[in-house]
This record gives C-alpha cells, sequence and structure tokens, in this order.
C-alpha cells in the first residue's frame, strides 16, 4: 500500500488544529446563553456532526446509485466508507443532543420527529452492515448494500413527514422560522457556520482515511483468496 | 449458485431485453402458483394465522386490553401482529422458491424480471389478506369492538400492500445471505416505519370515528408510499435476483 499523499498528512494536522479552534470558538468566543447557561454550548458541535452524518447519508446513497451503473467495486468502498462515518457521526449527534436536552426539554430522550428519524436512520445502517456481513461474495454484498441503502435513503424522508404531522419541539435553526425568532447574537451564528465548515474538512479526512483503508481490504481479501487457491 | 462465471450482460441487467408479451399473464401465473401451492400445503397459512392469533393473545396479557385501553390500542396491537405474520409469511414463501431451487427456474423463464417480483408481490399480498380477513372478526369477537369500518378496510388494504411492496424486496435479497430468516425483520421493519407510522395512526382515526379532513394526510401518505415503493421495487429487483 502506497504512504498516505502529501495532501492527507496536511489535512490530517490541519482538521486537528481546526477542530482546537472550533472548540475554543465555542467555549471563549460565543458567548453563553442567557436561559439555558453553558450547556447550549454543546449545540454548536451538536448541529455539526449532525450535518456530517447527513452528507455522509448523501454520499452513500450517491454512491450505491453509482455502483449500479458502473458496478465498479470502488463506488462500494466509497458507499461502505460514508455509511460507517454516518453511523458515527449520527450517533455523537444524539449522545450531544440528550446531553443538552436533558437541561433543556427535561429529558434526555424523547419521540421527536427529528430524534425518532436519526434513530431509524442508525437502524437502517446497523441493518446494512449486518446485510454486508452475512454476505461473502463482494460483489454480491456491493449489489445488495446498493440496492437497500436505495431503499433507505427514500424510506427516511418519508418517516421524517410521516412524524412531523404531531407537533415538534426540535428547535428549527436554519430555514423558514430560524435565526429571526431563535435570537441567535451574530457571534453564535460565526460560531455555528465556522464548526460546520470544520466539520466538513473533518468528514473529508475521515472519509479519505476509510476510503483507503477499504482498499486496504480488498488488497487483503485478494491476497487471501489467492493464497487459499 | 454463487460461483457462476460471469455472464457479458451482467453490466446493466435493465437494457437487456425479453419478450415483453403475455406480462400480465406471467404475473399471474407466477401468483397462481404460489397459491395452487399454498391450497394444496397450506403450511405457510396456518403458520402465519396460528402466530398472528399468538401474537395477539400474548398482547391480551401484555396490555391487559381492558375496555379503557382498547380503544386506544387496537389499531397498535392490530398493526404489530400484520407486521410480524407478515414477516412470516414472506420469509417463508421466498425460502421455498430458494431452496428447491424454483427461483432459478423463474429467472431462466423468458419473461421480464420484474413479472417474478409481482408475481410474488401479487401471491404474498393474497396471504397478507387472507390472514388479516381472520384476524379482524376474531379480534372484534374476543374484544367486542367493530373494526368493519369502511375507512379501516381502505387503510388496511393500502398498508398491506406498502409492506408487502418492500417486503417482497428485501425477502428476496435475505433469502440468498447467510443468516436469512433473522435478517428479514431486521432489514424491513426500519424501512417500512414510514407504513406502519401511518396505517396506525389512520386506523385508529377511523376507529375513533374522527372526521376524514384529519386522518387524510395519514392515508394519502399511505398512497405515496406504496407508489413510491413499488416503482423503486421494480426499478431495482433486476439487480437483487441476477446471478
Amino acid at each position: 500500500m502506497k504512504p498516505q499523499p502529501l495532501v492527507l498528512k496536511i489535512l490530517n494536522i490541519v482538521s486537528a488544529l481546526l477542530l482546537a479552534g472550533a472548540f475554543a470558538m465555542a467555549m471563549w468566543y460565543a458567548p453563553v446563553e442567557k436561559v439555558m447557561g453553558a450547556v447550549q454550548k454543546v449545540f454548536y458541535f451538536h448541529v455539526a456532526v449532525a450535518w456530517v452524518g447527513m452528507l455522509g447519508f448523501l454520499a452513500a446513497a450517491v454512491a450505491g446509485i453509482i455502483y449500479l451503473r458502473t458496478r465498479d467495486l470502488k463506488w462500494d468502498i466509497v458507499e461502505v466508507a460514508a455509511v460507517e462515518i454516518s453511523l458515527v457521526f449520527f450517533l455523537i449527534a444524539i449522545a450531544l443532543g440528550s446531553i443538552w436536552a436533558r437541561p433543556a426539554w427535561g429529558t434526555y430522550w424523547t419521540w421527536e420527529p427529528r430524534l425518532t428519524t436519526a434513530a431509524i436512520l442508525e437502524m437502517i445502517y446497523i441493518a446494512l452492515l449486518l446485510l454486508r456481513q452475512s454476505l461473502e461474495e463482494p460483489e454480491k454484498r456491493a449489489r445488495f448494500s446498493a440496492v437497500y441503502t436505495l431503499v433507505g435513503s427514500i424510506s427516511v424522508p418519508i418517516t421524517f413527514l410521516s412524524i412531523r404531522f404531531s407537533r415538534t419541539i426540535h428547535p428549527v435553526v436554519i430555514g423558514p422560522g430560524g435565526s429571526a425568532d431563535t435570537g441567535m447574537m451574530p457571534e453564535m451564528l460565526a460560531t455555528m457556520f465556522v464548526s460546520l465548515a470544520v466539520f466538513s474538512v473533518i468528514f473529508v479526512t475521515l472519509f479519505w482515511h476509510r476510503i483507503r483503508l477499504g482498499q486496504m481490504a480488498e488488497k487483503v481479501e485478494q491476497a487471501r483468496l489467492k493464497a487459499m487457491q | 449458485m454463487d460461483d457462476r462465471p460471469l455472464t457479458a450482460d451482467r453490466k446493466s441487467p435493465s437494457t437487456v431485453r425479453r419478450p415483453s408479451s403475455g406480462y400480465l399473464k406471467a404475473i399471474l401465473a407466477i401468483a397462481w402458483k404460489d397459491l395452487a401451492s399454498e391450497l394444496r400445503s397450506r403450511e405457510l397459512l396456518s403458520a402465519m394465522l396460528v402466530f398472528a392469533l399468538l401474537v395477539i393473545l400474548i398482547f391480551n396479557f401484555a396490555l391487559e386490553l381492558d375496555v379503557a385501553t382498547r380503544g386506544a390500542v387496537t389499531s397498535g396491537v392490530l398493526w404489530v401482529t400484520f407486521a410480524f405474520a407478515g414477516t412470516l409469511g414472506l420469509n417463508r414463501s421466498m425460502a421455498i422458491e430458494k431452496d428447491r431451487g424454483c427461483l432459478d427456474g423463474l429467472l431462466l423463464a423468458p419473461v421480464d424480471r420484474s413479472a417474478i417480483y409481482f408475481g410474488k408481490f401479487l401471491s404474498n399480498l393474497a396471504f397478507m389478506f387472507i390472514v388479516e380477513a381472520i384476524v379482524l372478526p376474531v379480534y372484534s369477537v374476543l374484544y367486542n369492538v367493530n373494526l368493519f369500518n369502511p375507512g379501516l378496510l381502505l387503510v388496511i388494504l393500502l398498508g398491506s400492500v406498502g409492506y408487502v411492496a418492500v417486503g417482497t424486496l428485501l425477502s428476496s435479497m435475505a433469502v440468498q445471505t447467510r443468516t436469512r430468516d433473522v435478517l428479514l425483520p431486521i432489514l424491513l421493519f426500519p424501512v417500512a416505519v414510514p407504513v406502519l407510522v401511518a396505517a396506525v395512526k389512520a386506523s385508529s382515526g377511523f376507529l375513533q370515528g374522527l372526521a376524514f379532513a384529519e386522518i387524510a394526510p395519514y392515508v394519502n401518505q399511505l398512497i405515496v408510499y406504496d407508489v413510491i415503493f413499488i416503482a423503486v421495487a421494480f426499478m431495482v429487483f433486476d439487480y437483487v435476483v441476477e446471478e
């Protein structure tokens, strides 16, 4: 396996520095929220990791479709990389959200549209990994997981809509009903967008590493098959 | 089946041309084959039915279905029962095809592969309807609720169509894996959540006699789900069964 390319090495360091910077910005630059207090600072990272989770989810769906069109196994590696990153980041988003929700809503968890949708998304990814585990032939594994990702990515938005009919208590930050009445100060907005950008860079770095790992795993598998013959 | 050599046309199976005449006939033939063999063996329907009744029995103790709670949870109990019994049927109906090599025979038939999907879809749907047609009156008698509400029947029709549409696709995937029977519910339930949520909400709306305007969003959602998932399954079924 080739050593890490220079760009990736630079990205490693840049990601670490940016993460530290975003942390410092959330802690010391952004003002303390009047009503919720210091716990509100969790919000900057909660939004950012949820954003990365969505990015990975989209990337997985797109990679799945491209795989079905091209039948090139490298897109399967891309897909599973995106899925794993999404799985972890959504889990972090849920954990951070719970930390914030306990003082803000008085409970760690509530069956609210976004929370429920996030939980179901996690279940779909776990199901996908289980599906992959019980298939040995790489070509079939790639085909089935592309199909399942496709089905899942269509089902998730409908899930969100289906639960949204009941009233939501999750704050809407961006979009209609957003910034105007959430009363965020400009420093807070700036911190949020910086941490979104920072986590997007971190996503790229991790994605790259995970794709490299997938390529190595494929090589190992091929070498093993060769040894068995 | 897995070790067959790659064929030249596997790159994009959707472009493979097959004679399309008698498409409907092929669908009906596959559905009829399943119904006829079921009529003789009765192994699938009896298992689904007994299982469905046992689920209701267990709910009776688990939820203490007295008069007060009954009104609120009836639609939930019904849909959980249908979903569980449905999984059992979906699994079995695909496993039979796989175990006896029948699926390979079907794939060799000179019909479009989506005809196989729609044939299996129809027969699975028929099994589901038969189970529902027996469970509903039994539940009505046991718990003294009138379930013969045209709205509720419509919801059950729409909900079953959506559930079986995804279920048939995913079960044809699950039977080809190592863990097969265990895998289907794990794959199916998270994807089928929207259909179950909408079906439960719409059913309880009809049972409580709400105005149709309040139930309409859920009914619309069931229709949307049915259309989208039948279309998706139609498009990707080729990829699932190709060998």
